[in-house]
């Protein structure tokens, strides 16, 4: 079986810098694959790459076998491709309600259909569902720039799963939040790998969210991979330790 | 009743509240009052009524490509132009009947707006700007320029108002009332539009591309969306326009006037559904309400217009929503006892 997602000698330059310098990795369905890595070492800019907010210079990206190497990020996301961002992106002036139907309308019917169909798009069930399912049931009607950096930090991630994907890429979802909201957000996605199979691929600088979700982890360093393997093979590894993890 | 039951009595009486939709009431009874409205006004008074909502329509494209889309535009009055002239054009030119001439001139802006929005997908802020602006000088040129077409800066006199199912529509009250009935039917449409996940779309367009593309959002079809509806919105207005006035020139379609209709959406409150309205209200009648300061009505006009959007930059929708927050938080305060 073809793995979900194959990234093969993936290369980006900005200039004479190599932002990602031939990385290659593949993830197998349902596994829960993490990144690591110094700041600068082309965390973010990899993921860019696979999601088409960035053209690759060279290499190829594969999902299901299919190669979809500079796709448009809509359409990568309408093959069951979700994300988030590094930096916090809901959109500030809609209702949480809003955001998650947002997240999930473009999946339901035609363009056309959309415009004639239901307001919600037929999705105030499964929107509240994630609302009640990340915890944000209060705070449904509220608009998502008024809350606070670890609610706005969930309700991001809850719309990365609102359409149901197969893969998700998440950028450091444990920037910024609390230990309690951490362990919630941590559970939570468990869950989901658990109940739906959905596939993930975790960029975060918190070793200890790392190592107690993913099942793999990749080391960059400098654009390429330094190391691969279990948390317990990557964390005792020297060339890691000296590189990223210290002493 | 238990306290279940009351429970869903409350829930049941929700819902409903929130299917009866505020904008669509005031749209209904602002027409009904528009309707009667000119009682008594003369022809001036109803002219500049009819006048205020055929720039609503108008500036309700504008704003829903530059206040929901987010996409900067200065080629409304361009847009307006083409309209006004394709009606003016057809209808006294070919004998083509008003109500083909309105859809055709809708459906050439419809597409000139999509063109027009080819470069919003390379550019964006005041680099697209740029680019409308281009656009709306290219216009203008074109009607002062192509006589034979358009008869240049003598314009198309003899425009006839249409008629509906036999009516004549030639008094002003008649095309008031007239005006007021297609306002409400293009508003109607804006509001369905707005509401539906298209306007959810073009919100997260607006306040988000990058994020919205990653999570479906065709941002390239609805940024291409947001100019051609918008502009047709500019060229159904333009098409009210000439057999309001009954003869056009280029003047009234200049640069100059698509920054006043930008200046209407600011004003008005960029993003809320009335504030074309509102917007076209200062716009168009308030400069008719200081006629009595005679050559000074401008200065004052600029001045109102200058103060309003440093007390409230996101124009008097802003404001009005910012008052009845207020409002509500005491009324809360007073009903519930709780802050």
């Amino acid at each position: 079986m073809s793995p979900v997602l194959e990234v093969q000698d993936l290369h980006k330059a900005f200039g004479g810098i190599k932002a990602v310098n031939g990385v290659s990795f593949s993830v197998r369905e349902g596994e829960i694959l993490g990144i690591i890595g110094p700041n600068g070492c082309g965390k973010s800019t990899l993921f860019n790459c696979i999601l088409g907010q960035l053209e690759p210079t060279e290499g190829s990206v594969k999902l299901d076998g299919r190669d979809v190497t500079r796709m448009r990020p809509s359409d990568l996301n309408r093959l069951g491709v979700s994300r988030t961002f590094q930096l916090l992106q809901v959109f500030p002036e809609l209702s949480v309600r809003e955001n998650l139907i947002l997240a999930g309308q473009e999946h339901q019917g035609s363009m056309l259909g959309r415009l004639f169909g239901a307001r919600d798009a037929g999705l105030s069930d499964k929107a509240e569902q994630m609302i009640g399912f990340f915890k944000l049931g209060h705070l449904a009607e509220a608009k998502a720039g008024g809350l606070s950096y670890g609610q706005q930090k969930l309700l991001d991630a809850a719309m990365a799963f609102m359409a149901g994907p197969r893969l998700v890429l998440l950028d450091e979802p444990a920037g910024g939040v609390n230990l309690t909201m951490l362990g919630d957000l941590k559970e939570r996605l468990r869950a989901i790998n658990a109940e739906q199979g959905a596939t993930f691929v975790v960029i975060e600088h918190n070793m200890d969210f790392v190592m107690s979700l993913c099942s793999r982890v990749i080391v960059l360093a400098e654009g390429k991979v330094l190391a691969e393997g279990t948390p317990a093979e990557v964390r005792a590894d020297p060339a890691v330790i000296e590189a990223y993890l210290g002493h | 009743m238990s306290a279940p039951a009351l429970e869903s009595t409350a829930a049941a009486t929700r819902s409903a509240a929130r299917r009866i939709d505020g904008a669509l009431i005031t749209l209904l009874i602002g027409a009904a009052i528009l309707w009667f409205a000119p009682t008594g006004m003369g022809r001036y008074g109803t002219y500049v009524l009819s006048l205020w909502l055929v720039m609503s329509i108008g500036v309700m494209g504008l704003n829903l490509t530059l206040g929901y889309a987010g996409q900067s535009s200065l080629a409304q009055a361009g847009f307006m132009g083409l309209g006004a002239y394709t009606t003016a054009i057809l209808t006294t030119k070919w004998g083509v009947s008003w109500y083909a001439a309105f859809g055709l001139s809708g459906l050439l802006t419809f597409f000139v707006g999509i063109l027009l929005g080819f470069p919003a997908l390379r550019v964006r802020t005041h680099y697209l700007a740029f680019v409308t602006l281009a656009f709306s000088t290219l216009v203008w040129l074109l009607l002062r320029n192509e006589q034979w077409l358009t008869g240049g800066a003598f314009g198309i006199p003899n425009i006839d108002r249409p008629q509906f199912f036999g009516i004549k529509l030639f008094g002003a009250l008649e095309f008031h009332r007239f005006v007021v009935a297609v306002t409400l039917v293009l508003s109607l449409v804006l509001w369905w539009l707005v509401r539906s996940p298209w306007g959810r779309a073009f919100t997260a367009l607006r306040e988000n591309p990058v994020r919205a593309a990653s999570l479906g959002v065709d941002t390239r079809a609805y940024t291409l969306l947001a100019f051609a509806i918008g502009s047709a919105y500019g060229g159904f207005s333009g098409s009210l326009f000439a057999p309001l006035v009954e003869f056009i020139d280029p003047s009234p379609f200049t640069l100059s006037q698509s920054l006043f209709l930008l200046l209407m959406v600011v004003a008005g409150g960029s993003g809320y559904f009335f504030g074309p309205f509102v917007g076209a209200l200062l716009g168009v009648v308030l400069p008719e309400w200081l006629r009595f300061a005679g050559s000074l009505y401008l200065i004052i006009f600029a001045t109102i217009v200058l103060a309003l959007l440093i007390i409230c930059p996101q124009g008097v929708s802003g404001l009005i929503e910012r008052c009845w927050a207020a409002l509500g938080r005491r009324f809360g305060r007073k009903a519930g006892g709780t802050p």
